[in-house]
């Protein structure tokens, strides 16, 4: 299968690509990876006017603390979050997430900005910048703006993004004394979409859960946010009957479909028990512990 | 090019990009449709078909190459992507007629039958031993979850890795 025809550019510098962008409203696409943009142009499921590469871009890949966030680069590919010692030690979430997207290969392409600016609520990335309250920061006609994740997803495929505004750096919060993090993802064979994830993030303080964030992967039209599921851990005592209860809303709100890779019934289900996994893990890392 | 060729009208042809690569050591140059892929800039412009195409859907690996050192799924890579960069094919693996330890691990462990997935596997592995010269049996399974074999299985293939890993550490009998 080859893509449809498109104008290629490769521009050196973010108002460039910007600009060409916006000369094509709406009907130019940013390529950065292209692990998810490539296979839907081949089955026709987008064919964009034009291609904007941005990985000639100089300062877009990095990963590093300044002030109070961790700051990731669009550009930065999946392989290099799992590579990063400083991802594997205070965010350990982005690597248990980054470690199980697709495959080795295409995590040496794939970036860590495609996969939250996508919108394909399969992505698994989302959920876990839902759960740890990160902000995107995206660059467009009249400058630098700052979206929240939770505000970022609107519909499958759609996002907070205007079409001549490019992802450029994501943002997550510092990890303070007593955060903990994990993601499960559950899939059918290996490098395959998930049947559904979980992201879990949170904080303890004295024995108490002081607060929590959860994201679901693949069981609605986006990443989904599941407040009341995270609410109903704060001043609750880190353990089994909190986290049951936890992840019992979590499955009220998700809204999976039947498909290939199973029943809805049984993704409720497997949401359940995979909020309850990453709970456990979270608390366990939120006491120190691996 | 053979696309290029059943083009029915030269209006329906294009947009064109040059792109300038260095495969396997030799510096390429072409004028080539935007949309072209590598891996047919690799296979129909260069004539190197030892890359296979398999699935053309990024799964199955048979189209795997090195991109600057990276191992990477040929068929969901633009061309023009890889401009300026070094790619490295089955055919930059084996020097002056002498086969490269993966190339002979697989030999010498039986680590194919058909052979089509064979090029993409070993060039995941070359990368993998680049980064990592004494892999377990479980980050080689890891390292190779995104090539499929569909006849063989992947007992020796695995085998074949180990031996690889063991020839390229200066390392005799197993």
């Amino acid at each position: 299968m080859i893509p449809p025809r498109f104008e290629y550019f490769a521009p050196s510098t973010l108002d460039e690509a910007v600009e060409i962008l916006g000369r094509y409203g709406g009907e130019a696409k940013v390529l950065a990876g292209g692990q998810s943009l490539l296979p839907v142009m081949k089955l026709r499921l987008a064919e964009p006017k034009a291609l904007v590469d941005i990985n000639r871009i100089p300062d877009l890949a990095y990963i590093r603390e300044d002030g109070g966030w961790l700051r990731i680069g669009a550009t930065t590919r999946m392989n290099d979050v799992n590579d990063s010692n400083l991802a594997k030690r205070r965010y350990p979430i982005l690597t248990d997430a980054a470690s199980v997207i697709a495959d080795p290969l295409v995590r040496n392409m794939g970036t860590v900005g495609g996969n939250i600016s996508h919108g394909d609520p399969a992505n698994d990335l989302p959920a876990c910048m839902l759960a740890l309250g990160a902000q995107f920061a995206v660059r467009g006609p009249k400058g630098t703006r700052t979206i929240p994740a939770a505000s970022f997803y609107l519909d499958t495929f759609t996002t907070a993004l205007e079409p001549d505004e490019i992802l450029t750096e994501i943002q997550i919060p510092k990890p303070r004394t007593g955060q903990g993090n994990a993601y499960e993802k559950l899939e059918k064979r290996a490098g395959d979409f998930p049947i559904v994830g979980v992201a879990i993030n949170l904080f303890e303080s004295g024995r108490k859960i002081e607060s929590a964030g959860i994201g679901l992967t693949a069981v609605g039209p986006t990443a989904l946010h599941a407040k009341a599921a995270a609410d109903s851990l704060v001043g609750q005592a880190p353990g089994d009957a909190a986290f049951r209860r936890a992840a019992e809303l979590a499955m009220q709100i998700a809204q999976p479909v039947s498909d290939l890779r199973g029943p809805a019934e049984y993704k409720r289900a497997m949401i359940g028990v995979l909020a309850q996994r990453a709970l456990r893990t979270a608390s366990k890392r939120a006491g120190g512990g691996a | 090019m053979d696309e290029a060729e059943a083009m029915p009208a030269e209006a329906e042809v294009g947009p064109f990009a040059r792109v300038r690569v260095t495969v396997n050591g030799a510096p390429h140059e072409a004028e080539v449709e935007t949309r072209t892929l590598l891996v047919h800039f690799i296979r129909d412009v260069l004539h190197l078909t030892g890359t296979h195409i398999g699935c053309d859907t990024t799964n199955c690996g048979a189209c795997t190459v090195l991109l600057d050192g990276k191992a990477v799924k040929s068929c969901t890579i633009l061309a023009v992507q890889a401009e300026g960069r070094q790619v490295r094919t089955v055919e930059g693996l084996a020097e002056d007629g002498k086969l490269h330890p993966v190339q002979e691990g697989f030999v010498e462990e039986h680590g194919l039958q058909c052979g089509f997935c064979t090029p993409g596997m070993m060039m995941t592995t070359v990368a993998l031993l680049a980064k990592n010269p004494n892999p377990s049996e479980d980050e080689i399974r890891h390292a190779i979850a995104g090539n499929l074999c569909r006849c063989t299985g992947y007992v020796n293939i695995v085998k074949a890795v180990q031996y690889a890993a063991q020839k390229s550490r200066g390392g005799g009998s197993k």
